[in-house]
């Protein structure tokens, strides 16, 4: 039995109330574009839509209230099975359920409930793409809920920090048959490496040099293979020991096609050590190395691109990913461990950080989230055979004053300063397309 | 003497929903079920449509044996419990078999009250609470021509109709001015008693029956207006009543039912009761009452077992509102909650119409709802519910809820508890 299913998510900020799901629905279940048979109903409201379906509950009242066994949830599927000759007609579901998701269809005679289309959901198809979703990730949390947890509990990361998470979930990932190196950062700094002699990993781990990551990493796998053993050899990496002096390796490592994963955690900073700028930081953002104050503003460089670049070594795979979208990190991840085998992987994950960035601690994933969405980020992944590839790609950018206001960093910015982020954004942006042979959007809009 | 952590008496929802959540909470502990049928649990309330011939008695039951296997639960039938003794936390089973427990739930639901009429002993006439009732039911639904059904509630209701479809000649007697008393007013029960009327069901309200004769094949009843039915089938459905007799001097205070306080415990501190024989607190009013429906039996059962599983997440019941649907003769008829009697400023809207046999009440308290009714009128009552037991002030959508009752309720449920 599953721990978790796929579900129907709802979105009512992104509903236009275009009615098409309610007819999808109906044309799927009755044969008709009578909305009255939808299963999906979308309800009208002075200022909004809002939307009344079957949940698919974990403990479905619906289903303990029914007399005739004619309910019961599919412990496959996730979905509340209706049991049309068992069913007596006697309407007690309908008491069972505070969500209006399952209603007695005069039309039909009888109840009638979603029943996900057997995991196809067609209003989900016939959506905007917005205001419902297939939410397909608890294929993640089934089959990672199975592998071994491979750091020790207890890791001292900063409240609402997300590089936890990337590290258990990727080193769950990758197995135990890893030697991980982990250079100074926040990684090592909230115990990965360990404290008195004992590792915070249950997997081998060494803490190189800002300097000698790659290379290091590079030795050890060659080793390993020398002696025929397989194992991968993976670095979890900040940007600031990728980017700046941890290039050169990097860069090396890249070149020669050593058979290594490197993961680099961007957090825009040398955020471990007090918050300091890196190349990766981007232009406008305060840090400790680039105040706000009488005579500074911030940063004053753009950010380099640094998958761009890492692409540009024709690594066997090359990604990008964010925290705030969990299935395509999981995606790339697996690609990036395949790739691994053969050829330099590299993964560079956004990975908002809570105390550098100044923003509230449960905002994290949100701001991680709306850096994709405002295509201050972009989700893409290469490989040599197929090019680079949107993997979310984002041709209505929310504003990017959400973004920036969600930050205290870019809370000092000057119109002027706003403006040449923006500028940088939408080329940015257009320079990626245009590279996946996507049409760049005519202009970057700033309209809601 | 075996001994279990959990005692559970019934079988029905209130008894599974405590089995359900006790097991979420504590995977280990013994748990025995006993009840007094010799089948798996089936629900009272499908047995109508056992009667009907809808549903065919091997397909009703809500549970198998593996599911028994699966949670580690000793499921024991056809015992039916002759005493709890409180102090030495031990149940005698009928035969003679003790058990002793840590923690003991009293799911032993309802039986049929038999009206004290005379004459009533000495003919032969059918209730129905057990699958057996029901089996008997059906097959003497097929010799009778001539029926008289005691009590315009559920069990009578369902039964009259189905006599009705099997063709015989059916007459309903009942003390109360107009069926459904519990549920529905006067007006939405002359909807209901119309489509009675019109397959020929003759209704006889505020009618008391002074004495049965027998009279073969089957009986007379004799009413208080000196008229008298002849029948050949005889339905008593004038009510249930908990079981409880087995509680006599165990020390469980009792009134109607097991009397217990919001986390469904007893008067005795390891002894709990959920479903028809527990008496508990009522919404509007807070004063104990039996509040016999199934969804209140899942609700109170899900909380007796949390409890007695000492599951940190349990939250109080909130109190019983009376609620329940009724489909007769293919129309559906639902209530939720009550008709504001006695509630100083509530607030009736109600809109008839009897030629499309459309009926809607609604009926608020300062713009929260107490109550809403409907015959033919599309609303989801589980959002009701929950609009009645969050007392959700619909100001705002007022005018929108009382025309359009299900949309209007459906958008305050996706705005408010999505």
């Amino acid at each position: 039995m599953p721990g978790a299913y796929n579900t129907i998510a709802f979105d009512a900020a992104q509903c236009d109330g275009c009615n098409a799901c309610m007819t999808a629905c109906a044309q799927v279940t009755a044969g008709s574009d009578d909305i009255a048979h939808s299963r999906i109903r979308i309800v009208a409201d002075d200022t909004a839509f809002e939307l009344a379906m079957c949940r698919q509950c974990g403990d479905p009242k619906c289903v303990d209230n029914c007399p005739a066994a004619a309910l019961a949830k599919n412990e496959t599927t996730g979905v509340i099975d209706w049991d049309e000759s068992k069913c007596v007609d006697c309407l007690l579901c309908t008491v069972g359920c505070a969500y209006g998701g399952i209603v007695y269809n005069p039309l039909a005679g009888h109840v009638v409930k979603c029943d996900l289309c057997a995991g196809d959901p067609a209003c989900v198809k016939a959506c905007n793409g917005r205001a419902l979703r297939y939410v397909t990730t608890s294929r993640i949390y089934n089959e990672v809920g199975q592998l071994e947890d491979l750091f020790v509990p207890g890791l001292a990361g900063c409240q609402g920090c997300n590089t936890e998470l990337i590290m258990r979930h990727t080193l769950r990932r990758i197995g135990p048959d890893t030697v991980l190196a982990t250079p100074p950062g926040c990684i090592p700094g909230m115990g990965s490496v360990g404290y008195n002699g004992l590792t915070g990993t249950k997997v081998p781990v060494f803490h190189p040099l800002l300097t000698n990551t790659a290379s290091m990493l590079a030795g050890v796998k060659r080793h390993y293979k020398r002696l025929g053993r397989e194992v991968h050899a993976v670095a979890l990496a900040g940007d600031g020991g990728t980017s700046d002096v941890g290039f050169q390796s990097l860069s090396g490592a890249a070149e020669r096609g050593e058979q290594i994963l490197f993961i680099c955690v961007d957090n825009e900073g040398y955020m471990n050590t007090g918050m300091q700028r890196s190349s990766c930081t981007p232009y406008g953002a305060w840090t400790s190395t680039t105040p706000v104050g009488e005579r500074g503003h911030g940063k004053t460089q753009d950010a380099k691109n640094l998958p761009v670049l890492m692409m540009m070594h024709n690594c066997a795979y090359v990604a990008t990913a964010s925290t705030g979208f969990m299935e395509d990190l999981y995606a790339k991840l697996d690609q990036a461990i395949e790739a691994s085998r053969h050829g330099f992987a590299y993964l560079h994950i956004y990975s908002p950080c809570t105390t550098g960035w100044r923003f509230p601690s449960q905002d994290n994933i949100e701001v991680a989230r709306m850096a994709v969405e405002t295509n201050f980020v972009l989700l893409w992944e290469f490989d040599p055979a197929a090019g680079l590839r949107l993997t979310r790609s984002v041709d209505e950018p929310l504003p990017l004053s959400r973004y920036l206001e969600a930050q205290g960093k870019y809370r000092h910015l000057s119109p002027e300063q706003i403006a040449h982020i923006e500028a940088g954004v939408a080329k940015q942006a257009a320079f990626i397309k245009r590279l996946a042979h996507e049409e760049a959007p005519a202009r970057y809009s700033t309209a809601q | 003497m075996q001994r279990t952590d959990y005692l559970i008496i019934g079988a029905s929802h209130a008894a599974l929903s405590a089995l359900q959540t006790l097991r979420m909470h504590d995977a280990e502990g013994a748990v025995t079920m006993v009840t007094r049928d010799a089948t798996l649990p089936y629900s009272p309330t499908v047995l109508p449509y056992v009667v009907s011939g809808r549903s065919s008695p091997e397909r009703v039951f809500l549970r198998d044996d593996d599911y028994f296997r699966k949670q580690n639960v000793d499921f024991v039938r056809g015992a039916p419990v002759e005493r709890v003794a409180a102090e030495s936390n031990t149940v005698r089973l009928a035969g003679g078999r003790e058990l002793a427990y840590a923690k003991l739930l009293v799911a032993s639901g309802a039986r049929p009250v038999i009206p004290p009429i005379p004459g009533l002993d000495r003919v032969r006439f059918h209730v129905l609470r057990t699958l057996d009732d029901a089996l008997g039911l059906r097959d003497a639904l097929a010799g009778a021509r001539r029926a008289v059904v005691l009590g315009a509630g559920l069990v009578g209701m369902h039964a009259a109709e189905n006599l009705a479809k099997a063709g015989a000649d059916v007459t309903i007697v009942e003390m109360q001015q107009h069926v459904l008393p519990g549920y529905f007013d006067a007006d939405a029960a002359a909807i209901i008693g119309e489509a009675f009327a019109a397959k020929g069901v003759r209704l006889h309200m505020g009618a008391q029956v002074v004495r049965v004769l027998p009279a073969a094949p089957g009986c007379q009843v004799v009413l208080d207006s000196g008229d008298w039915l002849d029948c050949d089938l005889l339905v008593v459905g004038v009510g249930v009543a908990p079981v409880t007799d087995f509680l006599a001097g165990s020390g469980v205070d009792t009134d109607r039912g097991v009397l217990v306080d919001d986390r469904m415990r007893s008067s005795v501190q390891n002894v709990w009761a959920a479903g028809d024989v527990a008496q508990a607190r009522g919404f509007y009013d807070g004063a104990k009452t039996l509040n016999g429906i199934l969804p209140d039996a899942v609700e109170q059962g899900r909380i007796a077992g949390m409890a007695m599983a000492g599951d940190p997440g349990l939250k109080p019941y909130p109190g019983g509102i009376p609620l329940n649907t009724y489909t007769f003769f293919g129309q559906q008829a639902v209530s939720v909650g009550v008709h504001g009697d006695g509630v100083a400023g509530a607030e009736v809207v109600r809109s008839v119409d009897v030629e499309h046999g459309r009926y809607l009440k609604i009926v608020l308290d300062r713009n929260r709802l107490l109550g809403i009714f409907g015959i033919n009128v599309a609303f989801d009552p589980g959002v009701m519910w929950e609009l009645i037991l969050r007392r959700i002030d619909l100001t705002r959508v007022r005018e929108r809820f009382l025309h359009a009752p299900q949309e209007a309720a459906r958008v305050v449920m996706s705005q408010t508890w999505r």
